[in-house]
């Protein structure tokens, strides 16, 4: 066979500048039909998804109150951030608490149980399944919560305390800052079965049943083994995804605390940066610095998602 | 694929002790999930006698309707009418949802099937913005639909519903699985990219339809609406429902059945479409 040889050094054989924008623009004439398909969308999309975070990004440099026009300041909104002002560090460490927790227990609870709910008959499985998933789309549901931690003995959590004898007087759950936060992390974990959730209980589904075999007659001895060394690795493109979305709602939870624990809440106890975000930019109007907040939310938000899909990478191996 | 789980057999790697403790877990866990369900249910049905008992009780002991006949009085006497705020949420929910089906379904489509300059770039910029969450890009959104003036008009609450990005790659994903081949074979026949999309591909992504339309429909119709409308006339539903039951504890039971109706219609709609939401998302990984 003969090998052919192009020397690339030869002007002859080197596409100019010209000639590659040529072929570009030829392959984008011939594509014209797809854009339009596209367009509507992406239209839809740069307006309300890109250009929001590129005006975030731009207004976070600058002094702005919605009145006069913006006034560029450089870096000063950040400085502020982290040396001036207290409340965004007690928000900033109420937020990694509160996301270091719901965010894997609610990843691993859907997990396991999608996992389990699995081995179940089709009826009862897809019971458990509306069961499991209905909390994350009833909408203002949690609000129930507060009849469980109201501040009186009519609270269940309270009145069940008191009948046992464990207290004496109404804990004031929703007012004592030792509670307020971990109150709202139950909250949001007991609405956090969502999307991943489903995603993992058809990512379960679709895990061909022979390999399962083939991992038994390999001498795979129990169920953990099973998971660990032929499930979740058939899984991963699920794992990925399931683990974005989870991220995505640990870091974002807001609602739910201003709803129970009050906007502010005492002591701070329930702020979280997007509360924070919620203040400076809805109620001081002060659009500049709000920026910066979102700014940084948004760039550490990307980086966690890479660091934890790093991390998926290696499951199973 | 109902078959597969019909003939399944034991597997040797289960150990019927195993198998109790799961059931107990997930016992467990679900009467976690459940007790908060059950209970705005129960509130909602009991008497104003059993709401304000001392020691409070969870179950309901004389169900009634009397609170759902609360909530229709005061809905007929307020002056904007009930009806009103029905049919602003209604257009909202509907216009919403169609519109996203179709514009994400269309663009999912070309990105997912056909190659040209750009596709990468897009697609890498639709996962980017599953990594955060809408709240962070509120404040320049809101100065975006000024500029435009759609404040204080439902097309605020409509047209971004279109461009929901976790609908687009859903079914991009979903249109993905589509063998090339079928494809091909209608363009030899001489079928235009229009009739490939509206006669193949759309009745091939039925089950991907409704996992965008349970996902579009529960964000829409869970809106208030409050951050971009202020004119009482074209509120939508929840945030009426909300302002009354905000009147606080001598409310106490419209306000329970406000929650409750607010949770069963997206729950019901799910109910129905189950099994058809779980086929989609099985082809929603990121490789």
């Amino acid at each position: 066979m003969q090998s052919i040889e192009i020397n690339i050094n030869d002007p002859a054989n080197k596409l100019s500048m010209s000639d590659r924008w040529l072929r570009l623009r030829k392959r984008i004439v011939d594509s014209k039909e797809l854009y339009l398909y596209l367009a509507p969308f992406a239209i839809l999309f740069f307006v309300f998804t890109v250009l929001p975070v590129i005006i975030s990004i731009y207004l976070s440099f600058t002094y702005y109150n919605m009145l006069e026009a913006p006034k560029w300041v450089g870096w000063q909104n950040y400085i502020r951030l982290f040396l001036a002002d207290d409340v965004f560090l007690i928000a900033l460490k109420n937020t990694f608490i509160f996301a270091i927790i719901t965010g894997p227990v609610s990843y691993m609870a859907s997990l396991l149980i999608a996992w389990m709910i699995n081995e179940f008959k089709p009826k009862i499985r897809a019971f458990f399944t509306l069961l499991f998933y209905a909390p994350s789309i009833s909408g203002n549901a949690y609000l129930v919560w507060q009849y469980f931690f109201h501040n009186d003995p009519y609270g269940y959590a309270n009145a069940i305390l008191m009948d046992l004898g464990i207290i004496h007087e109404p804990i004031l759950w929703l007012i004592d800052p030792r509670y307020i936060l971990w109150i709202v992390i139950i909250v949001v974990l007991w609405m956090s079965l969502g999307t991943s959730f489903l995603v993992f209980i058809a990512g379960l589904q679709n895990v061909d049943n022979s390999l399962y075999e083939a991992g038994a007659i390999d001498g795979i001895k129990n169920r953990w083994q099973e998971l660990w060394y032929i499930t979740l690795p058939c899984m991963r493109p699920q794992l990925m995804f399931g683990a974005i979305m989870a991220i995505t709602q640990s870091f974002a939870a807001s609602q739910q605390s201003i709803a129970l624990a009050g906007f502010p809440s005492v002591d701070y106890a329930a702020r979280t940066i997007v509360t924070h975000l919620v203040d400076y930019g809805s109620v001081r109007f002060e659009m500049g610095y709000a920026a910066a907040i979102a700014t940084l939310l948004f760039f550490g938000m990307i980086i966690i998602q890479r660091i934890v899909q790093g991390m998926l990478n290696k499951v199973g191996e | 694929m109902k078959l597969k789980f019909s003939i399944r057999k034991k597997r040797i790697s289960r150990s019927a002790g195993g198998d109790f403790a799961n059931f107990v877990f997930i016992l467990i866990s679900a009467a976690f999930m459940a007790l908060p369900l059950v209970l705005i249910t129960c509130n909602a049905l009991k008497p104003l006698s059993e709401l304000f008992i001392f020691p409070p009780r969870f179950y309901v002991r004389y169900p009634t309707l009397d609170n759902f006949r609360d909530l229709i009085i005061l809905m007929s006497e307020s002056w904007v009418p009930f009806s009103r705020y029905l049919a602003n949420s209604l257009s909202v929910v509907i216009l919403g949802t169609g519109g996203h089906v179709i514009i994400a379904s269309l663009g999912a489509f070309v990105v997912s099937k056909y190659d040209f300059p750009g596709k990468k770039f897009f697609s890498a910029m639709v996962l980017l913005s599953l990594m955060f969450a809408p709240q962070v890009t509120r404040i320049p959104t809101y100065m975006i639909m000024a500029k435009i003036g759609w404040v204080n008009t439902l097309t605020s609450l409509i047209i971004p519903a279109w461009q929901y990005s976790l609908g687009f790659y859903l079914m991009s994903k979903f249109m993905g699985q589509i063998p090339d081949a079928i494809l091909e074979a209608a363009t030899i026949d001489g079928a235009s990219k229009w009739r490939i999309f509206w006669s193949i591909v759309m009745p091939y992504v039925k089950p991907a339809w409704l996992t965008l339309i349970i996902l579009s429909f529960q964000m829409l119709w869970a809106d208030t609406g409050s951050f971009y409308i202020y004119s009482e006339a074209i509120k939508p539903l929840p945030n009426a429902l909300f302002q009354i039951a905000a009147g606080g504890i001598a409310r106490t039971g419209i306000n329970a059945v406000v929650m409750f109706l607010m949770m069963l219609v997206p729950v019901t709609l799910f109910l129905f479409n189950q099994s058809k939401i779980v086929e989609t998302m099985g082809t929603s990984g990121i490789d």
